[in-house]
């Protein structure tokens, strides 16, 4: 059971536009989604902290995302911070990282896990 | 420290505010006690600039004293005070209104006064000198009852004193004693081509005048008559008929005078006494005056340095070379304009279309430059005088230097060939050594360059060879400006901005597609947004558009530090009916909004949560009110005045003019923000030269202003034109705006691009009102384009169920963020601070 993790539903995948953030309430806490798609439609799916430990507001679902350096970030829409979405790290300070979560695709909706 | 050396300066023209300047400058101002004598009433200005008086008639503009010099660097200034006698044997100098300052050394910087030819008549009212702000006062107050005014002399002055007759609505004559205009300075091939321009532009121009008399007229106030019979009637006249050096002072002293006047001194600007010292225009330096403001600074920096030991520089003559714009026409000329060295030959290049007229004087064997007259055009001014100052050998046909290169490519000289002891800013004294090594220090641009070597801020003229001189130096470096957008697009905004136009692209996927690499980011998503929203006009909100905005674009609302948004609806010109007013009390009321009177002349409702934005628009929608774009880098507001409508002052109507250039340029995206101000009169109640456009009433129409800024670094607003009617504003405006679309880099204001742009001003007036780059119907029709496409996007998206999904805080909740969290002060809401709210925290 450990090993086990527990999915919830939050949405269809046609209500998270390619590369623009969702934010889910997903277990009292708040996660922002994204679906980044390349330009030969490949579309991959990230989770992580919605809360913006710079401006201390919940705002990283509303960044624009895109690619630095090889890696796919979000940057935060009040102070331009950016993180990777794949770990959660920022790139600017790297002491800060936010919370990452599982997310996949089950049917035709998105699932989060703790 | 032992005792201050006693130091009285007499004079605050510009020379002798310089040499304080420089004073300080050097380090050792603290070794003096220094007091200085000026006879006019205000503190040193720019007596160059004496014209831009006319523009406020305020001093503002021409002001040499800034940030509290004199009271800064404990210098005693006696304004309104002459300086009457000085005492060589007591060593003291006695003032006007009966002080006494003994001295250990004197600069003397009085200048000179205008030459008044004892014409008989000569001292009756109504006839002037065109030196100080005093004097434009006066001329001033006489036109406003006179109709037609008369320059005597048509010299440099003169014809810049004509300049501001005409401008004050005068019918303007300009008589000459000699054969030409501007005798001195040009040759009888420019100076009729000169007055054929002048005449075009409704002057009259009278050469081989001599006036004998002047009496009363019959039509007008005076009646002139010429030593050839012949008559003129004119209610002012204004003599410009040469300097004479202010000397008295050197007389009474029995300092060494010239035979025809002037102080005489040596190479350190020495007088025959060692304790004294002259400098600028009473100064005769091998038996010269010199007239110009840069031969004035020379010898200031050479006082300075003999009189503290600071530096070695000496006075060595100056080149009188020069260049201005006269009514608008171009007019240089530099060392023998006549020809005069023998054995010398020239070339003329003459284009009557264009009324053109360029000639170049080279050495017997076509090596050197020896001299050149430019009329009508004036571009190749930088070049040919660094030829000729630095000696540098003509290419083989020298005469290619002012034809005109078919392909458009500039001949010219290589700034590289410069040696770096050449001098670039005559006015300001800087040389290529002094640009290098403020690029070397870190200088990468235009408006860097400007504020740490000076170069550039004087006549200006120079701004262009500056720019070359910059870029070449960044280059060599290899401070390689990476002008690249960012990792994605190794092009600048403006290649972007083209590439966009010209391959018709209307979507970020595509232009990545063939142009970019990787997935673009916060940088390149947003520029691309604001081009394709400049070029195409979209909404905003569009699917293949919308993953570009920045939140504040995506959500039509400025974001807050809390996540909230603003609500700021478009009041046009700040006038707003009290119904309306009504509904912003009422929606601020409903949904618990701060409510606040905006810097731009409106109103911003703070603290909107997302899925409050749909409803409250939708009520200021229904109400007739329109977004404001505050969010956008657009236009956002046009302050006015109330104008001609209610101001006992307003000479036009300002505010309807506010309302429909608002309305026009509303939804404009730019690169950045832009701001206007409209003011019903001079007294410029609306603070428009703070905007990026700034309109202020004439009583013949509107003066346009450009490029002025307050923010960050706040740069005052340039006259573009004067005396415009409605339609001409309007197109002047629509061209200069696309222009800036185009040409301008991300972020930048009009303030800085005007800064950074090469040529300046007056290249930006040749592609605006000339249509230099034949620009001006596509510029045109490009904002028309943008006019006709406008929709208010907040009413587009209220009005569309699928726009509207996005605003909910939660994908899969009702909820409201609980991290918003509002406290009470002065009676309305107000984020809470990180301790008032710990709690909201531990549930994020
Ligand atoms: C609301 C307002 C202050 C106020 O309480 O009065 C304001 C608020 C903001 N200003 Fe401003 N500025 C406001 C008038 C001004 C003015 C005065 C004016 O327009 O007459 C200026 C100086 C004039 C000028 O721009 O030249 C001004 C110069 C700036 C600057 C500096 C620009 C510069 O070139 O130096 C910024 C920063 C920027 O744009 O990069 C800025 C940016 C901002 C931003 C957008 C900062 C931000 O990104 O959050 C603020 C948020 C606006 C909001 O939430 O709605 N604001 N700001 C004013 C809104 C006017 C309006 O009705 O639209
Ligand atoms: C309309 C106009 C346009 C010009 N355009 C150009 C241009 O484009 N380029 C250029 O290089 N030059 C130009 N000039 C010339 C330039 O302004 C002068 O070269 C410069 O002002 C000389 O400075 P100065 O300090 O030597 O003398 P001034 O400017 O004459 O200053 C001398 C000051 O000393 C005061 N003074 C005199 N006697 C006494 C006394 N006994 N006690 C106290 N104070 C006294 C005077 O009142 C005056 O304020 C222009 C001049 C005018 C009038
Ligand atoms: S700028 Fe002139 S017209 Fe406008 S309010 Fe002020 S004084 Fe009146
Ligand atoms: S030469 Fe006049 S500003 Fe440089």
């Amino acid at each position: 059971m450990t090993n086990q993790k527990q999915w919830q539903d939050i949405c269809k995948t046609g209500e998270i536009l390619p590369n623009i953030g969702v934010c889910a309430l997903f277990e009292g806490q708040q996660v922002a989604i994204f679906k980044i798609a390349d330009s030969s439609g490949t579309e991959q799916l990230f989770a992580i902290n919605n809360y913006c430990p710079f401006s201390e507001s919940n705002t990283i679902s509303r960044g624009l995302v895109g690619s630095l350096a090889g890696k796919i970030v979000v940057a935060s829409p009040l102070y331009k911070q950016h993180f990777d979405l794949s770990t959660g790290i920022c790139l600017e300070d790297s002491t800060v990282s936010l919370d990452i979560y599982p997310v996949r695709i089950e049917g035709d909706t998105v699932q989060l896990a703790a | 420290m032992s005792k201050k050396i006693k130091l009285v300066v007499i004079g605050n023209g510009p020379v002798g505010h310089n040499f304080l300047e420089y004073l300080v400058d050097s380090g050792k101002a603290d070794h003096y006690q220094v007091t200085v004598f000026g006879e006019e009433p205000l503190p040193a200005y720019d007596r160059v600039h004496l014209t831009a008086w006319f523009k406020t008639q305020s001093v503002d503009d021409i002001n040499m004293v800034h940030d509290n010099f004199y009271g800064k660097n404990n210098f005693t200034l006696h304004i309104g005070n002459k300086a009457t006698k000085i005492d060589r044997e007591n060593k003291v100098v006695h003032s006007e209104s009966g002080l006494e300052v003994s001295y250990d050394k004197i600069i003397l910087a009085t200048g000179s006064f205008p030459f008044v030819p004892p014409v008989p008549g000569h001292e009756r009212d109504n006839i002037f000198v065109y030196r100080t702000i005093e004097d434009l006062e006066k001329i001033t107050e006489a036109a406003k009852t006179a109709k037609v005014g008369t320059v005597i002399g048509g010299g440099l002055l003169g014809l810049e004193a004509a300049k501001a007759v005409m401008d004050l609505g005068l019918k303007t004559h300009v008589v000459e004693f000699a054969p030409r205009l501007m005798a001195v300075q040009i040759d009888g091939g420019g100076g009729a081509m000169l007055s054929k321009k002048i005449q075009d532009l409704g002057v009259s121009v009278h050469t081989n005048k001599n006036t004998q008399n002047i009496g009363d007229g019959n039509e007008a106030v005076h009646k002139m008559s010429f030593a050839d019979g012949s008559e003129l009637e004119t209610d002012i006249i204004v003599f410009s008929a040469g300097i004479r050096p202010r000397d008295e002072l050197g007389h009474s002293s029995d300092l060494q005078m010239g035979e025809r006047g002037g102080i005489v001194i040596n190479n350190n600007t020495l007088t025959s006494d060692k304790d004294i010292y002259a400098i600028g225009e009473v100064a005769l330096w091998n038996n010269k005056i010199f007239g110009l403001i840069a031969p004035g600074n020379a010898m200031a920096h050479a006082a300075v340095d003999h009189l503290t030991g600071t530096g070695t520089s000496e006075f060595a003559g100056a080149d009188m070379s020069t260049k201005l714009k006269l009514m608008g026409v171009d007019v240089a000329s530099i060392g023998d304009a006549h020809g005069n060295t023998p054995n010398s030959r020239s070339y003329t290049y003459v284009n009557d279309r264009e009324e053109v007229y360029k000639k170049i004087v080279v050495s017997e064997d076509d090596k050197y430059l020896l001299g050149a007259v430019l009329i009508g055009d004036a571009a190749e001014y930088g070049s040919l005088l660094q030829f000729m100052l630095n000696k540098i050998e003509l290419p083989a046909e020298p005469e290619g230097l002012i034809l005109p290169s078919i392909d458009g490519s500039s001949s010219g000289i290589g700034v590289d060939a410069l040696p770096d002891s050449a001098q670039l800013c005559s006015c300001l004294n800087v040389t290529k050594g002094d640009i290098i090594e403020a690029v070397e220090a870190g200088a990468t641009d235009m408006a860097a360059i400007k504020s740490c070597t000076k170069a550039a801020t004087g006549c200006g003229g120079c701004a262009a060879l500056v720019t070359q001189v910059l870029n070449c130096e960044l280059e060599k470096l290899g401070v390689e400006v990476n002008t690249d957008l960012c990792e994605h697009f190794a092009y600048t905004r403006q290649d972007l901005y083209n590439i966009i136009r010209i391959e018709k692209i209307k979507s970020f996927a595509e232009l990545l597609d063939k142009h970019g690499t990787g997935l673009g980011c916060d940088i390149c998503k947003p520029t691309a947004a604001n081009i394709l929203a400049s070029c195409w006009n979209d909404h905003v909100l569009e699917s293949n558009l919308q993953g570009l905005q920045d939140t504040n674009d995506f959500y039509m609302g400025n974001m807050q530090k809390d996540g909230t948004y603003s609500v700021v609806p478009r009041i046009a010109g700040g006038e707003i009916t009290p119904e309306k007013l009504i509904v912003l009390g009422e929606v601020a009321k409903e949904y618990g909004l701060y409510t606040k009177i905006t810097g731009g002349q409106r109103i911003d409702l703070f603290g909107a949560r997302v899925e409050q934005l749909p409803p409250i628009w939708r009520k200021l929608v229904d109400a007739g009110f329109e977004t404001g774009h505050a969010y956008g880098k657009s236009l956002r507001t046009v302050k006015s005045c109330v104008g001609s409508t209610w101001c006992r002052y307003g000479v036009q109507d300002s505010m309807g003019l506010a309302i429909t250039l608002e309305n026009r340029y509303k939804g404009l995206r730019s690169p950045h923000k832009i701001k206007f101000g409209v003011s019903g009169c001079t007294r410029e109640c609306a603070e428009a030269q703070s905007k990026d456009f700034g309109i202020i009433a004439t009583e013949n129409g509107w003066n346009l202003y450009v490029c002025g800024n307050g923010g960050m670094k706040p740069r005052h607003a340039d006259l573009f034109a004067s005396d415009l009617d409605d339609k001409l504003l309007i197109q002047y405006i629509d061209r200069i705006c696309m222009f800036y679309v185009r040409t301008a880099d991300r972020l930048q204001r009009t303030s800085v691009w005007m800064d950074n742009m090469e040529g300046g001003l007056e290249y930006l007036k040749s592609v605006i009102i000339d249509d230099k780059l034949g620009l001006a119907a596509e510029l045109e029709q490009e904002m028309l384009n943008v006019v006709d496409t406008y929709q208010c996007e907040w009413k587009t998206t209220i009005d569309d169920p699928e726009k509207m999904k996005r605003f909910t805080h939660f994908i899969n909740s009702d909820k409201a963020d609980n991290n918003v969290i509002f406290t009470t002060e002065r009676e309305q809401i107000r984020p809470a601070f990180a301790g008032e709210k710990s709690l909201a925290i531990e549930v994020k």
